[in-house]
């Protein structure tokens, strides 16, 4: 090849392109393709995922050069209760907000996909929360959270002379429904999935299952939940890892004191926020990225796990 | 992919089979579903009532009236955040569009050492949660200027593994004879790429605009930390501020919500069935 190309020197340039195989030629092409965003995921991607560890073993605030300090912020973490309280914020939108949606999504589906009558009106109504602006429609759900006289649910409660709630002024009440807000926003997305799962379900599965005597519930339990795993496991590590990551609902909801009252409605993102662009503690907040990274592999890693063993 | 189309042919019901039960489970699903846009409602509701009208807390407003859309539009801000986020979400969905499918197209259709490797290292960028890379982002933009930049707010995401991926996967199913017949024919490998296989794979093209259209629409903690000067922000982060600095002033913050949701709205409602479909290919898919 490269005798050819030197042979050909005195040939215009096209001749030398010309003298290469096609595989050859396919080759520098798919290289070609490739070029920019080899790239664009090695700096965009790969050297900030290193760079992130590497930060969270340093004390800097940006001002001064970064100082390797071991894993001093890691230390930090485990004994700053604040963090714990995070975690335990975080965990509790994951361990109800999941199953809570999807139990919903599912019966939603299971039951829309046999309505047959207005059936793309009423998936259109499940479906529209999806393709609002997180941020604009979180002001929407705290104004539906205010006190008697402006907002909607208090509003209702008083005329049936149920005692007022406090919701987002309260510790124990303003986690659960900001969670609410999350699980509207995205259900109609779960909803449509599940939809597209079931209908994947070829019908004479269900034929076979009826001619055989087969009940409702036992053709749900034996042919419908088995077939709609992937879809499902899908949606849990999807609608997971949203939970884990959660902040517009809970920044826009809370924002004259974000994460409160009392810090009873932060999550971890929120908490990394705050420390790298608030605190500008970069190091510290890497620190706590990298705890995030580590809880969305497990979760990731689990469903591959649990794809496996079918 | 047939049995995908949201309105896929399922036996209709035929009237004398209809029972009491399912006349019920039709009422409960519908109820369910107006529940779910009772909070959109009471947003366009607001929105037309005046300060002293908020406290009446009836669906339909007393005397409707346009005057908060033109004291919110007016403010100026409001028009410069509509334009630099659709102008965002355009220039990143078009990228994804060229980037996603050209490596996807790659993977799927090319032979060459090493394959495999890029496959499997741009797969696991999806490992790599946003958070985790926003210090770094945030200090290489102050370094390279681009903080407070269209460029900072978008660089990030001018290409996906998912859509990547997703491409991948689709191009797969396009059959080797079409692209031979091609090359053939004369046709360069980006032709063949962008006029033979391209429009092959126009569904999930649609697919993946309209993901990644709605996800940089909507897109709020990266543009939240880059953008310091409010002729820049996007309109989640705008209005974000906007409705912080209205304090209680609950109908200019639902007109400000609900311009922002409208243009999501108005597209949904012209294409309902392809918007739908294309979450249902790009969720079965990726």
């Amino acid at each position: 090849m490269t005798q050819g190309a030197t042979l050909s020197d005195a040939a215009p340039k096209g001749r030398v392109w010309d003298r290469f195989p096609i595989r050859t030629k396919r080759v520098i092409w798919a290289w070609a393709f490739l070029a920019l965003p080899i790239i664009f995921y090695g700096w965009i991607r790969f050297y900030p995922t290193f760079q992130a560890f590497w930060i969270s073993f340093t004390d800097w605030d940006i001002l001064k050069p970064a100082q390797f300090v071991g894993l001093e912020n890691y230390d930090k973490l485990i004994h700053d209760p604040a963090f714990w309280k995070v975690f335990r914020n975080t965990f509790t939108y994951l361990i109800i907000g999941a199953p809570v949606s999807l139990v919903v999504a599912f019966a939603v589906a299971y039951y829309l996909d046999r309505v047959r009558f207005m059936h793309g009106f009423i998936r259109a109504l499940y479906f529209l929360p999806f393709l609002t602006t997180a941020a604009a429609l979180a002001w929407v759900w705290r104004w539906i959270y205010q006190p008697v006289p402006i907002g909607l649910i208090n509003g209702l409660l008083a005329q049936f002379g149920i005692p007022q709630q406090a919701f987002l002024k309260s510790t124990t009440q303003a986690l659960p429904a900001i969670m609410v807000t999350a699980i509207w926003a995205g259900l109609g997305f779960q909803v449509i999935i599940f939809l597209a799962g079931l209908r994947a379900i070829p019908q004479t599965f269900y034929e076979a299952a009826r001619i055989d005597g087969l009940g409702e519930g036992a053709i749900l339990r034996k042919i419908t939940l088995p077939l709609l795993k992937p879809t499902t496991v899908f949606l849990v590590v999807f609608s997971s890892i949203g939970f884990l990551r959660i902040f517009d609902q809970v920044y826009n909801m809370t924002s004259n004191d974000p994460g409160g009252p009392l810090g009873s409605t932060k999550p971890i993102v929120l908490m990394i926020y705050q420390t790298a662009f608030s605190s500008f503690d970069m190091g510290y907040a890497a620190a706590q990225t990298v705890v995030l990274f580590t809880i969305l592999l497990i979760v990731s890693l689990l469903q591959l796990w649990v794809l496996r063993s079918r | 992919m047939t049995a995908l189309a949201p309105d896929a042919a399922r036996p209709p019901l035929k009237f004398g089979r209809i029972r009491p039960g399912q006349i019920l489970i039709w009422t409960v699903l519908l109820l369910g579903g107006l529940l779910m846009i009772t909070p959109i409602l009471y947003m366009f509701s607001t929105s037309l009532k005046t300060a002293s009208q908020v406290y009446d807390l009836r669906l339909i407003p007393a005397a409707p009236s346009f005057d908060n859309y033109v004291k919110v539009l007016s403010d100026g801000n409001f028009m410069r955040w509509f334009l630099n986020s659709s102008f965002i979400a355009i220039t990143v969905t078009l990228s994804n569009l060229f980037f996603d499918s050209m490596v996807g197209y790659t993977l799927a259709k090319f032979e060459f050492r090493g394959r495999y490797f890029i496959f499997l290292a741009i797969l696991s960028t999806l490992m790599i949660p946003t958070e985790m890379l926003v210090i770094p982002w945030y200090l290489m933009s102050a370094q390279l200027h681009w903080l407070d930049s269209y460029w900072g707010i978008m660089f990030p995401g001018m290409m996906t593994a998912f859509g990547t991926f997703l491409m991948k996967q689709f191009f797969e199913t396009v059959p080797d004879d079409f692209l031979e017949a091609a090359r053939i024919d004369g046709l360069n490998e980006f032709q063949i790429w962008w006029k033979v296989a391209m429009p092959l794979v126009a569904p999930a093209l649609s697919a993946l605009a309209i993901f990644t259209f709605l996800g940089n629409w909507t897109a709020f903690f990266w543009p939240l930390i880059v953008t310091t000067s409010r002729e820049l922000y996007t309109l989640p982060v705008g209005l974000s501020s906007f409705s912080d600095a209205q304090d209680t002033r609950w109908e200019m913050i639902m007109t400000g919500a609900a311009l922002a949701t409208i243009p999501t709205l108005v597209v949904f409602l012209v294409l309902q069935r392809f918007i739908v479909r294309g979450v249902m290919l790009a969720g079965l898919k990726g």
